[in-house]
């Protein structure tokens, strides 16, 4: 150690682990400007307290108008000896419970939750979930094969259980990704959205519908032993 | 000066021994005086002094992430209230659904905002969810507050799932009957779960009892963890994210 010579220098030696010494690398992908360019700022107060205080009021203003006006189920009481048919879970979990209707119980209550939890806890640390390349910016030719024969591979599976619920926004997502795989970067500018989206948007995309998809057609479409039925014709619940 | 009687009685409260006791600091004018107003409070410490006028921008955000928790907020607050009337016993919590109904004072509007809020969160979880994915939200730095959310996720749906048995009406005994049978086709874990999650082999007293400590203690308290290393998190991982950054930095600019 050398000796300090006042009281505002820390030491400089030449043993290395006593007195680590750094050296800045500056990368061309993370330079401090770029990070640190995220442009103007604002005081939070008052700038982002007024909007948040503004928010929570039309949040409670909008909430306290429905409540007035809808009121909260109650049925008989519960009773273990009268089964309602159909007996649905709340809305939130009929997308699984029209699952459970095509797969057996391992496969729709817990395989298929759990590979949804794992997939979410996992995207941030998957690097092409990262980088957002466009899906079709590499190797087209191959990505279109691997794509078509998972859409296939898929699509067989799907029918071969008679999914038909899973089947059709499977479809309705498979198409855009097929037609974007032949959009020109120098074609038409209203599709470049659809030619510059990552695998991950696609995956997620196709989650989303096929969620809502099943979530809107078990609270509305299935009646007595979870039969298909229209909403507008009466019977079911 | 023509400053009106309102403001000149604000200001004499303000010089007041009492106001300085509680507000170290004059009035929020000055840059100094507005950060102290954030960080020198316990609740608004959790928010960032400054921010990027980028991320204050409606569609940045479209305020889901705060909508959610102040659907928490409303769900607490409803939630003790409904506590005062109700009893976790068989059929004796029907009775006080009954009661509420036509008993208490306001007590439907007190129901149908908690059971509306309950919704409504389930809701506003899955859609800031899926707005912070579009946005890219997840991305390094902040991958770790993405699972945090995740957690959040899980705990919104089971506090929600919790609370449905609590009625104790048919829609109530059936979801819940309907819900736990899923459990046992897990295997070898299965039965014992469920065992453990209703207090017997049947959604009965036991069910009833377990489901509301989880839903008025256990599920809230974590929760409660949970936001609080989220928000931390956010201000950590240096703001939320802004979307012309991630661009730059891989080379292309969109838009
Ligand atoms: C009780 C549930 C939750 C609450 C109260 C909550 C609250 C918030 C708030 C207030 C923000 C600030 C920005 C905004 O309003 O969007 C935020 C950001 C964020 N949330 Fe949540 N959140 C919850 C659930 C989730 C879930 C389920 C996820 C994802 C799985 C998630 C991931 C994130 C991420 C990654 C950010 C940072 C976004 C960015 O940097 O752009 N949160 N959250």
């Amino acid at each position: 150690m050398v000796e300090k010579k006042n009281s505002y220098e820390t030491g400089f030696g030449s043993d290395a682990l006593k007195n680590p010494q750094r050296i800045v690398f500056i990368t061309k992908k993370t330079s401090a400007k770029v990070k640190g360019d995220a442009g103007r700022q604002l005081m939070s107060f008052p700038h982002l307290l007024l909007r948040e205080s503004i928010a929570f009021q039309v949040m409670v203003i909008v909430l306290v108008g429905i409540a007035l006006l809808w009121d909260a189920p109650l049925e008989q009481l519960a009773n273990p000896l009268v089964t309602p048919n159909p007996a649905k879970a709340p809305w939130y979990f009929l997308g699984l419970q029209e699952l459970l209707h095509y797969f057996p119980p391992l496969v729709a209550g817990i395989i298929i939750p759990t590979l949804v939890v794992v997939a979410f806890v996992v995207i941030p640390y998957f690097n092409v979930n990262v980088q957002g390349e466009p899906l079709w910016a590499g190797n087209r030719a191959l990505r279109f094969k691997v794509f078509l024969s998972i859409l296939v591979a898929l699509v067989a599976f799907l029918a071969i259980f008679r999914a038909w619920t899973v089947l059709v926004p499977t479809v309705a997502v498979a198409g855009p990704l097929l037609f974007s795989s032949f959009l020109k970067p120098e074609g038409q500018p209203a599709w470049k959205f659809l030619r510059t989206r990552p695998v991950s948007w696609w995956v997620m995309t196709w989650f989303i519908t096929v969620s809502v998809v099943l979530t809107l057609v078990g609270t509305f479409f299935r009646g007595p032993g979870w039969s298909w039925v229209w909403p507008w014709r009466g019977h079911g619940v | 000066m023509a400053t009106s009687s309102l403001a000149q009685a604000f200001g004499r409260l303000r010089a007041t021994q009492v106001w300085k006791s509680i507000f170290r600091r004059g009035p929020a004018r000055t840059n100094r005086t507005r950060s102290l107003a954030v960080f020198g409070n316990l609740f608004l410490h959790a928010l960032p002094v400054k921010v990027r006028d980028k991320s204050l921008r409606v569609r940045a955000t479209y305020y889901l992430g705060s909508i959610t928790f102040f659907l928490f907020v409303v769900l607490v607050i409803t939630g003790i209230l409904l506590m005062l009337y109700y009893h976790p016993a068989v059929p004796q919590a029907y009775r006080d659904m009954k009661d509420l109904g036509f008993v208490v004072s306001n007590g439907v509007f007190l129901r149908n905002l908690h059971r509306l809020a309950a919704q409504a969160m389930v809701v506003a979880v899955f859609w800031h969810m899926f707005h912070v994915f579009y946005r890219g939200g997840y991305r390094p730095p902040r991958e770790f507050n993405w699972v945090v959310g995740v957690g959040l996720l899980l705990v919104t749906l089971f506090l929600s799932y919790t609370g449905y048995l609590l009625p104790w009406d048919q829609l109530a005994f059936w979801a819940i009957t309907v819900g736990t049978n899923i459990i046992s086709a897990m295997p070898i874990l299965g039965r014992p779960v469920r065992f453990m999650l209703l207090g017997g082999n049947l959604v009965g007293e036991n069910a009833l009892l377990r489901f509301y400590v989880l839903h008025c203690v256990i599920l809230p308290l974590i929760a409660i963890v949970l936001v609080g290393v989220h928000f931390w998190r956010i201000q950590k991982d240096g703001g939320l994210t802004v979307k012309e950054t991630f661009q730059e930095e891989n080379g292309r600019k969109e838009e």
